[in-house]
């Protein structure tokens, strides 16, 4: 397998992120082969979202850089999912199960083609695979927490894409949701697809993911989960956090 | 039924101008202002119907017509300074957005009456009365244009114009401006920038508000703005269907307005935004989704939650 054949699915170099002034993440190297379920774990605050969020380039970064499938990302946009944090959109706006399914398929239309016959098609098999076909004319309001993630799921399928970010699909979902996500994602290993989910739960972690990335402001480990997740690496990524915290804060001082 | 006939018999002709003119002031509101309530943005119009005051001023001195289309397109680009005028002053301070608009909208409105007072006392056109009530039956002192064999009023025609352009901009641009409003991240990711569409989106709603200004002045608008998108709101659960009960709220305002006004002899786009208020409040008794009477027979459990209607 050389690497101009199979290009890691993800590479990030050196990739931080401040938010007014200060830093949220710092140099970020990552590299994420081809057909990997990854977890982002570590503790509130450490930058899970904001790493994939940066990665996708929602919000800027202030240094690094991303490449996806060996491309620079706005080249290989249309091979990228993103599945937002469920709390992130408004649930009471007035769509239902199926415009948001049929929202996955908007990257590929561009700006002004419509969703047809085809498009359609795509989101009901999508909405099918995470049964929720019944409820496609529903308000999305009107569904549970775990429909409401399911739906955002049958919305990154319709998307069709290679590599997945997702963010937190795991909260506050029912163990029905939880168990069908785990198929799925399993489901998505098998087809070669690259998924980096941003995950809060230690004991499931490690029963999930084939990798892991520790993430405290800094990559502190990463790699297959057998070797990362160690009680080490862990205590590091969770019990260290004041004294990393401390050490930036020294730093920020000395450079100010 | 003579009330029924009154406006029509006594105004003639004028009264069709009067709806027309009033439908297609509350048209493009109804639709920009669906959006606005949507993505929570409704002080927002509020801070543009405000700020646009000082750019309408300096326009009126230079033309001396307040249905200018010069003014309308400068006035657009006054309502971008503003929001990016907001912008700096939450991004680059710890001032959040919310007293940023109010900061901003306040120091420009009072800009703009302070220029009225120096400089626009010997027009008659604009006086404080026009931006606070507006003066949407004086379009018939206007000189009329000739179109098909009918005197058609001029402000009619750019408010038809302002009209047509938002609905065509907002019509093209749909997709993009759904998504981006339901998920600002998923739209960001598609590479459709949400700033622009943020930025966009506020440009069209400048145009609508300078053109509707002079009809129903600065605070009326808002009014235009925010009551059909609310009651449509409170009415179904589709955006399409949403977006149309809106238009029809806009187009029944327009004439229910028309007949108060024939009825009290009173200000015109007081009336209008009155009946639509008045509309409001039935969606709100009985609309079918929020409306108070069925959430009491649910509570009896005498129907069912209308969770898969058309609506």
């Amino acid at each position: 397998m050389s690497k101009v054949d199979h290009p890691p699915a993800l590479e990030i170099h050196d990739l931080s992120v401040t938010y007014h002034k200060k830093p949220v993440l710092y140099g970020v190297d990552v590299e994420i082969p081809q057909g990997s379920l990854v977890g982002v774990i570590g503790p509130n605050g450490a930058g899970k979202s904001t790493l994939i969020k940066s990665v996708m380039g929602v919000i800027p970064s202030s240094g690094g850089w991303v490449k996806v499938f060996g491309k620079p990302l706005k080249d290989s946009l249309h091979r990228v999912g993103y599945v937002p944090q469920r709390e992130s959109v408004d649930w009471d706006f007035p769509v239902t199960v199926m415009d948001v399914a049929l929202m996955g398929t908007y990257g590929k239309l561009g700006l002004f083609r419509r969703p047809g016959k085809a498009e359609r098609k795509i989101a009901s098999e999508a909405l099918e695979k995470v049964g929720m076909l019944s409820y496609a004319n529903r308000q999305i309001g009107n569904l549970s927490g775990g429909q409401q993630q399911r739906v955002f799921l049958a919305r990154a399928l319709a998307q069709d894409s290679d590599l997945y970010f997702m963010d937190e699909p795991f909260v506050g979902v029912d163990a029905a949701t939880e168990a069908a996500i785990v198929t799925l994602l399993k489901d998505m290993r098998e087809r070669n697809k690259t998924v980096l989910v941003v995950h809060h739960d230690l004991q499931s972690a490690r029963d999930y993911f084939d990798r892991l990335i520790l993430l405290n402001m800094r990559v502190v480990a990463e790699g297959p989960t057998p070797e990362v997740f160690t009680p080490e690496l862990l205590h590091k990524t969770y019990g260290g956090r004041l004294t990393i915290l401390s050490e930036i804060a020294d730093r920020t001082a000395k450079m100010s | 039924m003579y009330s029924l006939t009154l406006p029509w018999e006594a105004l003639g002709i004028s009264a069709v101008w009067l709806v027309l003119m009033a439908f297609m002031v509350a048209l493009p509101c109804s639709q920009v202002g669906s959006f606005l309530i949507l993505r929570r943005m409704s002080l927002v119009g509020d801070a543009i119907s405000h700020s646009v005051l000082p750019g309408i001023v300096i326009a009126f001195l230079f033309t001396g017509d307040l249905s200018s289309p010069w003014l309308i397109i400068g006035a657009g680009i006054a309502g971008l300074l503003v929001t990016i005028f907001i912008e700096m002053i939450h991004v680059g301070t710890r001032v959040k957005s919310d007293a940023a608009t109010g900061i901003a909208f306040t120091a420009l409105f009072a800009l703009g009456v302070l220029l009225m007072q120096l400089y626009g006392g010997s027009k008659v056109d604009l006086d404080p009365d026009c931006v606070l009530y507006g003066q949407l039956d004086h379009i018939l002192e206007y000189e009329a244009v000739s179109i098909a064999g009918l005197d058609v009023p001029r402000p009619l025609v750019t408010m038809t114009a302002v009209a047509f352009f938002t609905l065509t901009t907002m019509f093209v641009f749909y997709r993009v401006l759904v998504l981006s409003t339901f998920d600002a991240g998923l739209a960001a990711s598609y590479g459709y920038k949400p700033v622009m569409v943020h930025y966009g989106m506020m440009f069209v709603l400048s145009i609508v508000v300078v053109a509707a200004f002079q009809s129903v002045g600065a605070i009326l608008v808002i009014a235009l703005l925010i009551l059909p998108g609310a009651f449509a709101y409170m009415c179904t659960h589709k955006l399409p269907v949403m977006l149309s009960l809106a238009a029809g709220h806009a187009l029944l305002s327009a004439v229910l307005g028309l007949y108060i006004y024939a009825w009290f002899d009173c200000n015109l786009a007081g009336a209008v935004v009155l009946a639509g208020a008045a509309l409001l409040v039935l969606a709100w008794l009985f609309g079918p989704v929020d409306g108070q009477l069925w959430k009491w027979k649910r509570s009896l459990g005498e129907v069912e939650k209308p969770d898969d209607l058309i609506l």
